[in-house]
């Protein structure tokens, strides 16, 4: 018998604490594998960010480097700058990445860095305990909204797709998910994609993955696929926001 | 049997995303299990239906799923 599928050289033997159905895992996965395909595994330096993916530095068998809150993107613009022939990439939630890393990140895609951005929105912090986050849906139930997310008072979710496609150093920018196989391979071919791009040295890649939070939203994995689709996809339609190699051939 | 899925059910979670990504609807929680976590450990009910596709194996957050095909 051929093997189809087994765990990603990408990953080490590390049981990871995520929750049970926590979409990390998945994206995790895909990351390991894109990095194993491209035959990065040995060269590729990740920049792991605060929140409930702190520990992803024991998960991924490549050269990790842990960051401060929000501070991935230029952490792994001075690993780029040094070494710029290794594939970098950082790794961000959306507590991170959308709310104090906000500077950090449009910074740095500003500057056109050569490094690659992962981005889970899961519409909530995850480790401090569900509070609401920037990318939090209006209605949408969090610790520190407990009647849920007021416009009025504290505006809308953050798109961070259209707010990256619009600045100038972003080569590639999408948004995907994985809530499904479908979505989960089109998920896979970004990833590839944008690390193919660093390695022609193109620019700044961006990739959100609209992802669950079980634990902190109250339901079932399974129920939290569900979930997000009926509520977080219309909100953060999933597609390409940003390629510059297809405007450029148009 | 076409293909073969072996599952780590020690590390499994129990999340049951695998169950819900099979087009055969073979994967199950197996509830006469309780792994070393806690949990019931997803498993196969009837492998000659596998068509070794390894959805399963794709979505599992946790990398537990193995998918073995002729």
């Amino acid at each position: 018998m051929a093997i189809v599928y087994q765990k990603s050289k990408g990953l080490t033997d590390k049981e990871m604490h995520y929750c049970p159905g926590c979409t990390h895992g998945i994206v995790h996965k895909l990351v390991a594998e894109v990095l194993e395909e491209l035959n990065l595994l040995d060269d590729a330096i990740g920049v792991c960010p605060v929140g409930c993916s702190v520990f992803a530095y024991d998960y991924f068998s490549c050269d990790m480097q842990e960051a401060s809150h929000g501070r991935a993107p230029a952490v792994a613009t001075g690993i780029k700058r040094v070494h710029p022939n290794s594939p970098v990439f950082t790794y961000q939630g959306d507590g991170d990445l959308a709310a104090i890393g906000m500077a950090e990140i449009i910074h740095a895609a500003n500057r056109g860095e050569k490094i690659t951005t992962i981005f889970i929105n899961n519409a909530i912090y995850g480790m401090t305990g569900g509070q609401m986050a920037p990318t939090t849906l209006i209605g949408q139930k969090a610790t520190t909204a407990p009647l849920g997310r007021d416009k009025d008072l504290c505006g809308g979710p953050v798109h961070m797709c259209e707010m990256m496609s619009a600045i100038d150093g972003a080569v590639y920018v999408e948004r995907v998910s994985v809530n499904n196989i479908p979505n989960l391979n089109k998920a896979k071919k970004a990833i590839k994609k944008a690390f193919e791009l660093q390695m022609q040295n193109a620019g700044f890649a961006f990739i959100e993955v609209v992802s669950t939070c079980p634990t902190n939203w109250g339901k079932t994995p399974v129920e939290s696929m569900k979930w997000l689709e009926e509520n977080m996809l219309p909100v953060f339609p999933l597609g390409v926001y940003k390629d510059v190699e297809e405007v450029a051939s148009k | 049997m076409a293909a073969k899925v072996t599952f780590a059910q020690d590390r499994c979670k129990g999340c049951e995303l695998c169950a819900m990504v099979c087009p055969k609807n073979i994967v199950i929680l197996d509830t006469s299990v309780t792994n070393r976590k806690g949990y019931h450990p997803a498993a196969v009910t009837d492998m000659a239906l596998c068509i070794g596709c390894a959805s399963c194996a794709k979505i599992c957050p946790d990398s537990v799923i193995t998918v073995e095909r002729l």
